[in-house]
């Protein structure tokens, strides 16, 4: 897989003008940002801000109510049926709980994918879903159904199944939540892994402190009230030099707070 | 990955022995790629050597093309040269030889005597399981008894209305159409020895006695049985029933109950509405093609049916009630936690519930029998 790309090419990801909600109530008005091929980027902010709704808008899964996403220069939003198709290749998503096709065994998640888009033999395909699950270090579990693993490694293995294709882009959708610090930052290391090696742009909703200032390379932050984005830029930056008290509120909430005075 | 700008190329060249292979073009995993045997051609080379000076953007599909080569060239004996490829390649090579090698597939075959052990076992756990139930539901019963304020009236109005005036369309459409049927049946025998009228005497008993409870039961196994055990198995999953325990409060109490005596309670009504629509199914086909007038019809049925049979039919209900209740609640609480095994709780509520249904049928049959009813 190539290297990150060159600034010349269009980014892999671009978002205009994009207005979601549901049911005709909106939950986030005109944002727009840039996501740069080979990039890190994290969509943050507190419960109830809009992160997996603009999560589901940017994958296709909810129409947004005005604004476009591209990908790879290529439109998205406005895509017919057949381009949409073509584009769903380019991406894939990691879900909150793993989402596992429970009936089927972890080789068997990675390879419907392959089945499903490449002209690969059946053999080739085993091998393929073999070598992704040893990458997200599941050797020995090819053949475990989802219902025998832990929610570690259920992640692990969607991770490898939304690698399945080689996508440019992957989402992860809160790929720490629920999982202990140790088995987290292995998760983190692992995104690491799959930029270094195959220079996927990675796009991580999520608000583990931990995870955004070790592995974030840009960061956007949304907010309920604002119904958009009120902050963008590198974490540590962020942290640093926002003078808005929602931001470094969020980003400092590792601090241990001052116990009143009796 | 985007879309190859140029095809994936495998160059091969051979001299003195030496196959060299220059990888070229970008490689797509959704789209065609050399393969090795092409590139071999039927020579046979005494070393491979590999180089990738002409890549462009790659993916899995190299791999796979290097690992095809790789796999060849140890089977031959052959030394395969890769050292001309760049060294993020050779680290998922080696990734990839890895995994191949120390992937052992977990077998889960069983022989003829571990599955029919491991049938027994779980025969046993589920007659556990049943027995365990059904005493919880006793204790249930009596604790509802004692403190009646306890108990979730709340749900059990719900309920109420979800198995039973949420069902009416559905049982009168059956009901009536049952009726239809054994008057039209019933017709073509009579017919012939000219006792038209006893159509009514034949849809009014079967109605009352047999099909109003069973179709009935059938109906509510398939609607309510399966919702009931989807319900109780999705809140299995969601660890919701592990809560209700934590927190010491029986789950039958606070699910099981309030389902069964709805059903209880709703069966023997649907079942009474059930036998009137099915009447009025067989009187709308006496009327219209046996040209027989209602009121002859309705006085030959009373003729033939009095309230015993009446009673037999709610006794009936009642039980099917408690049987599609219990199938349902048990399937449920009793539910693997996945999405498939919701289903299959489903599914096997269902099946219980009518296989039970049918079998306490012909029980009550006997027994109604031998007490003259």
């Amino acid at each position: 897989m190539p290297a990150p790309a060159l600034t010349t090419e269009s980014p892999a990801i671009e978002v205009a003008g994009l207005t979601c909600g549901y049911d005709g109530q909106t939950v986030l008005k005109d944002i727009s940002f840039t996501v740069k091929r080979g990039e890190i980027f994290f969509v943050i902010g507190g419960s109830g801000c809009g992160k997996s709704t603009l999560l589901r808008n940017l994958i296709g899964l909810n129409a947004p109510l005005a604004g476009a996403v591209k990908f790879l220069g290529r439109s998205f939003t406005h895509a017919d049926l057949a381009g949409r198709r073509a584009m769903l290749k380019t991406f894939g998503v990691l879900y909150q709980g793993g989402a596992l096709w429970s009936s089927l065994t972890l080789r068997e998640n990675v390879a419907l994918p392959l089945e499903e888009y490449t002209p690969l033999s059946p053999r080739e395909v085993g091998e393929l879903a073999t070598l992704k699950l040893a990458q997200v270090g599941l050797t020995g579990f090819e053949d475990y159904y989802p219902a025998e693993i832990s929610g570690g490694m259920k992640k692990r293995a969607g991770l490898a199944r939304a690698l399945a294709l080689d996508p440019s882009i992957v989402f992860l959708d809160e790929p720490s939540a629920g999982l202990d610090p140790v088995t987290s930052r292995k998760l983190d290391e692992l995104v690491l892994q799959v930029r270094e090696t195959f220079g996927t742009t990675l796009v991580v909703v999520s608000h583990e402190l931990a995870s955004i200032f070790g592995i974030a390379d840009r960061v956007i932050m949304l907010d309920r009230g604002e119904q958009g984005i009120i902050a963008e830029g590198a974490p540590r930056e962020l942290a640093e030099r926002s003078r808005d008290p929602r931001v470094s509120d969020f980003l400092h909430r590792g601090d241990r707070p001052v116990p009143a005075a009796r | 990955m985007s879309a190859p700008d140029t095809p994936a190329r495998a160059d091969a060249a051979f001299a003195d022995g030496i196959l060299t292979v220059q990888l070229a073009g970008d490689w797509s995993i959704t789209g065609q790629r050399p393969h090795w045997p092409a590139a071999l051609a039927g020579r046979t080379p005494q070393r491979v050597v590999l180089g990738g000076d002409g890549l462009g953007q790659w993916d899995s599909s190299l791999l796979l093309f290097l690992f095809e080569t790789q796999q060849w060239c140890r089977i031959a004996g052959v030394h395969c040269d890769t050292k001309a490829l760049p060294e993020k390649i050779h680290a998922l090579l080696r990734q990839m030889s890895t995994s191949h090698e120390t992937s052992v597939p977990f077998d889960r075959s069983e022989n003829f005597f571990t599955s029919v052990g491991d049938a027994t076992i779980d025969v046993w756990r589920k007659t556990k399981v049943f027995a365990h139930f059904i005493g919880e539901c006793v204790l249930g019963v009596a604790r509802l008894v004692k403190h009646p304020r306890k108990f979730r009236w709340a749900d059990f109005v719900e309920e109420m209305q979800l198995c039973g005036a949420m069902a009416l369309p559905i049982v009168s459409l059956v009901s009536f159409l049952v009726g239809v049927t054994l008057a039209y049946t019933g017709a073509i025998v009579l017919r012939q020895y000219g006792g038209d009228i006893y159509v009514a005497d034949l849809v009014g008993l079967s109605m009352v006695r047999e099909m109003g409870a069973l179709m009935t039961g059938v109906v509510l196994a398939g609607r309510t049985g399966a919702a009931f055990a989807a319900t109780l198995g999705n809140m299995k999953a969601n660890e919701e029933i592990d809560a209700l325990e934590t927190l010491g409060i029986p789950a039958v109490d606070f699910l099981v109950l309030p389902r069964l005596l709805a059903l209880g309670i709703m069966m023997p009504l649907l079942a009474i509405y059930a036998n009137a629509l099915g009447i009025l199914g067989g009187m709308a086909v006496s009327v219209k093609v046996l040209s027989i007038p209602p009121t002859a019809y309705w006085v030959e049925m009373l003729t033939i049916v009095d309230l015993s049979d009446l009673l037999v039919g709610v006794i009936k209900a009642v039980v099917f009630g408690l049987i599609i209740g219990l199938a349902g609640c048990l399937r449920g609480i009793d539910a693997e936690r996945s999405a498939a095994g919701v289903g299959r709780a489903a599914t096997s509520a269902v099946v219980t519930a009518i296989l039970l249904i049918i079998v306490a049928d012909a029980i009550f049959a006997v027994v109604f029998d031998i007490l003259g009813l």
